[in-house]
């Protein structure tokens, strides 16, 4: 169990490394965050049949279709319910980490 | 466990990388034990081992030589789907992801030496325990069902396996005119609209081929506890002469040789085939351990790493926690549980901050015919104010109505999530 004072150290390394990116989302971060479409979309996006597959697609595309599911613009089940969930930066940062999966 | 070693243990399991990730457990890394390989502990260990690139030794402690989906299995109970077409392997887990899997019953944990002691005398020491127990059933309110042999007679089949087969058979053998009658406790229990997608399967085999017999619900609730309103509509509209609902009934005890139901303030109801779903609580190794401590029945964990708020080192999952608000006991949710955790003991073997921002969501979808489905979904976040998981303002909701394209997405969506949790 860590210390508090190495928390502290360790989170103000990360801060610096964070302002070096440019206030960049934390990619491990990200990364759960995507994890969570997994349950319907495969690991990684990479889906088994019957699913739209993630992995690899256009990050554009991704983005347009959620804030679209979003805004009640495209017809959907259940996806339009899902992505009322996220901002508009949550959703631009789980696209980006599904665009650079492989497929 | 050091820094200092678990980067060097990650440098070495680097090395074993080259050679195979199957070979990785076993090695000098931080260990981790996971018990009960369902949803939110198969998940959990399969994640562990990918987010740490496999430098972590995972060993998934399970009974069951095979995954049996709770999920779908009403469908087999129903007789449109097999057990086998919701029995998956652990072979993956290991040949892909280099979990060792050990068959055998967690008997006891020592928090304090960190061991895992198994049935077979065997001791599994760890750095970092999750459990994902899953629940167990209070019968001590129901004394018929503690004489011997009962408990195989009056089924409860709310864990998937040996007794969704027999409940299968009994219905099979159940002759035309007969009622099958289903106790529903009041809730938290696990899947809450698992019974009423249960009768709607049942209803729909006697539909097709025993036309005389009816579906009797009798719920401890006051209503219909999950997608009341499409629920109603299909005992409306499908099985109007066929399931009959009635709230507000508390099962006080089972006379098991005279197969009949006794309740509170309600008539006894004598069925052909009894169903009960007893009061649930954390599995038993949870409960033994200490860490059952919300009511003596579920286990209370920090939202953020999914630690137990009773003991160090020990994570618990799935069923068997207090949940948050509008969180429910479901599949789905198990598995989001699983990689949130997966997360966070990666992050503290490492001595990392871990994710203060857990994002998830929860899809749950409900067979209300052999085709078509409806579903429920939520989004919960961390609300760091409350330290615990809320819905997001705004999403979430049911389908519009029944539907066979919802139905092609609950095969889509078990497919890809018995391949997310095991492959």
């Amino acid at each position: 169990m860590k210390t508090a004072i190495q928390t502290l150290i360790l989170g103000g390394w990360l801060g610096a490394a964070g302002l070096a990116q440019a206030q960049a989302p934390d990619p491990l971060q990200v990364r759960s965050w995507a994890a969570s479409c997994a349950a319907c979309h495969g690991t990684d996006g990479r889906a088994q049949p019957g699913m739209a597959s993630l992995a690899g697609a256009s990050k554009d595309d991704m983005v347009k279709k959620m804030l679209d599911f979003k805004a009640g613009r495209r017809p959907a089940t259940i996806m339009h319910q899902l992505a009322k969930g996220y901002s508009e930066d949550q959703i631009e940062a789980i696209a980006a980490y599904f665009a650079a999966q492989k497929n | 466990m050091t820094r200092r070693h678990f980067l060097y243990a990650g440098a070495a399991a680097g090395v074993m990388g080259l050679t195979g990730r199957a070979t990785a457990a076993g090695g000098t890394g931080p260990k981790v034990v996971v018990i009960g390989g369902g949803y939110g502990g198969a998940t959990a260990a399969k994640y562990v081992r990918m987010w740490s690139d496999y430098s972590v030794n995972v060993t998934l402690v399970e009974p069951n030589a095979a995954f049996v989906s709770c999920p779908i299995s009403n469908l087999v109970i129903g007789g449109s789907k097999t057990i086998a077409d919701v029995t998956t392997p652990y072979d993956n887990l290991t040949q892909r992801h280099g979990v060792r899997v050990v068959r055998d019953v967690a008997a006891s944990i020592d928090p304090d030496k960190r061991i895992v002691k198994l049935a077979s005398g065997a001791e599994l020491p760890y750095d970092r325990l999750i459990l994902s127990p899953g629940v167990d059933f209070i019968y001590d309110a129901l004394p018929g069902l503690t004489h011997p042999g009962a408990q195989d007679r009056v089924l409860h089949a709310w864990k998937a396996g040996a007794q969704t087969v027999a409940l299968r058979k009994q219905l099979e053998a159940m002759p035309d005119g007969g009622v099958f009658a289903m106790a529903i406790p009041l809730a938290p229990y696990r899947c809450p609209p698992g019974p009423y997608e249960r009768a709607c399967m049942v209803a729909s085999y006697f539909s097709k081929a025993k036309p005389k017999s009816k579906v009797l619900i009798l719920d401890a609730n006051e209503d219909v506890t999950s997608k009341g309103p499409l629920f109603k509509k299909a005992w409306a509209d499908r099985y109007k002469n066929i399931i009959e609902y009635q709230p507000r009934h508390t099962l006080t005890d089972v006379d098991v040789a005279g197969s009949t139901l006794k309740f509170e303030l309600k008539d006894d109801v004598k069925a052909a085939v009894l169903n009960v779903l007893p009061p649930m609580r954390a599995g038993e190794i949870a409960v033994k351990t200490g860490l059952a401590t919300a009511n003596k029945r579920w286990c209370e964990v920090d939202f953020l790493t999914f630690e137990s708020k009773a003991a160090k080192n020990i994570h618990v999952l799935g069923d068997a926690i207090q949940v948050a608000p509008a969180m429910p006991k479901s599949a789905h949710m198990a598995n989001q549980h699983g990689k949130t955790c997966a997360a966070a003991v990666v992050a503290l073997l490492a001595d990392k901050p871990v994710n203060p921002l857990p994002i998830y969501n929860n899809t749950c979808y409900s067979f209300v015919s052999d085709e078509e489905v409806v579903h429920v979904a939520s989004v919960h976040r961390y609300a760091a104010a409350q330290k615990t998981m809320l819905t997001v303002a705004g999403s979430g909701g049911v389908s519009s109505a029944a539907s066979e394209l919802e139905g092609q997405y609950a095969m889509g969506w078990a497919r890809n999530i018995w391949a997310d949790t095991l492959a």
